[in-house]
């Protein structure tokens, strides 16, 4: 039982991040308005974004800002590795959320640029003016 | 559509939360992420680039490449909105409404609407929006510049706070866009035009790509900064340091303009009269 109880409490993070990423994609699988694919494509990213956060937790460690005090006492000091969270999914995700909002733009426009055309946003009304053609 | 849909999102979930089983416990110290290029960073880092910042570091030095070409795919999403929505014909301009400043009595101007009249006591007003809201307004006005200061604080104080060019950036562009908002799109074209903005994109991408070729004439790697240090001064490291901040610089500025250029054009429909 607490066997059971310790692999939630250790992977119930993971649950949640899977969990929004199928959310993100059934949206962009199974809803007919191209607003709502974007808004899941966007969960999808947010998902993928905490995912990679929560890899560079560590246990009693702290943001990875080395501790530096003014001179040169602060900066001889040996940096504990095992003291500092691990900064390299911070910097990947720190682009990634950059370039969603750049994806979110181009997407927009797209949209913008469909519904001048079709005058609708909703996918198979779209295919069925193609069709008519 | 739906209940296929649902099955194949159900069985990748289903696959996925099977598989997070075997993953390493939250926050574990010992989980493989934490073992090959993290530590080395964590330990070397500040001693070898001058900010105590690691994720800077990282961002700017140890995975430079990287973010130069992250920024350029910004700057690329900014050209396509740009493409896609831009045109210049004015063919639904039917007319014009403007408002007295003092009186409040509008016009509706429905001639000569090629060159629109420019007058001191009008101001135009868009055709569906409106804002008029005087709280909104000077409570936008006393905001904003300091949203802008706190802005430009990001991007230099990189090095030794949470912070840097991307943040800084974006935190700089939601100002000018809160600005479209709470008045309008031509205020704020007024503050940044179009020219303004179109051209800091690529200086942004420029700055940082400029950087990494001045290594390489320094005789170094591409954007290795410790090469700058006969040109900045003072040792390596400084310069290191110091190459960092003009990238994050650069980062700062394209980021910005790429920003406004996409929110000037989706909100406008490419048309940059009138904003939401």
């Amino acid at each position: 039982m607490s066997d059971l109880i310790s692999g939630i409490t250790a992977h119930y993070n993971y649950w949640i991040y899977v969990i929004l990423m199928m959310i993100g994609l059934y949206a962009m699988i199974a809803k007919n308005n191209l607003v709502k694919k974007i808004i899941g494509m966007n969960v999808f990213q947010t998902a993928i974004i905490l995912f990679y956060v929560s890899i560079g937790a560590k246990k009693g460690a702290t943001i990875p800002i080395i501790h530096h005090g003014h001179g040169d006492a602060g900066a001889s000091s040996i940096v504990q590795a095992m003291d500092y969270i691990n900064p390299l999914p911070h910097v990947l995700m720190l682009t990634a959320i950059v370039v969603s909002v750049s994806t979110l733009g181009v997407a927009l426009a797209l949209g913008i640029r469909l519904y001048d055309r079709y005058e609708t946003l909703e996918e198979d009304e779209i295919l069925a003016r193609l069709r008519e053609k | 559509m739906k209940i296929p849909a649902l099955m194949v999102v159900l069985l990748t979930g289903g696959l996925l939360i099977y598989a997070a089983g075997d993953f390493p416990q939250w926050a574990d110290p010992s989980a493989p992420a934490h073992q090959h290029v993290s530590p080395y960073y964590l330990e070397n880092g500040a001693a070898q680039t001058g900010a105590p910042n690691i994720v800077t570091a990282v961002l700017a030095d140890y995975r430079g490449y990287d973010t130069m070409f992250e920024t350029a795919v910004i700057f690329s999403a900014g050209v396509v909105c740009f493409l896609l929505l831009r045109v210049s014909q004015r063919e639904d301009r039917r007319e014009l409404t403007y408002r007295h400043r003092i009186v409040g009595m509008t016009i509706r101007v429905t001639a000569g609407l090629d060159s629109p009249p420019v007058l001191e006591e009008f101001e135009r007003l868009d055709r569906h929006w409106t804002p008029q809201d005087l709280i909104i307004r000077n409570g936008c006005r006393l905001l904003i510049p300091f949203i802008q200061l706190f802005a430009l604080y990001v991007i230099a104080h990189g090095h030794h706070s949470p912070g840097g060019g991307f943040q800084g950036g974006v935190i700089l562009g939601a100002s000018f866009i809160l600005l479209a908002i709470s008045f309008d799109l031509r205020t704020a074209l007024e503050r940044m035009q179009e020219k303004v903005h179109g051209i800091l994109g690529p200086v942004g991408v420029l700055i940082y790509a400029g950087t990494g070729a001045l290594c390489l004439l320094l005789g170094s790697n591409f954007l290795d900064y410790g090469a700058l240090a006969p040109l900045i001064g003072g040792d390596k490291v400084m310069a290191r340091s110091h190459g960092i901040l003009i990238v994050e610089i650069g980062v700062g500025i394209g980021v910005m303009a790429t920003m406004i250029w996409i929110y000037n054009n989706v909100s406008s429909r490419g048309r940059y009269e009138e904003g939401l």
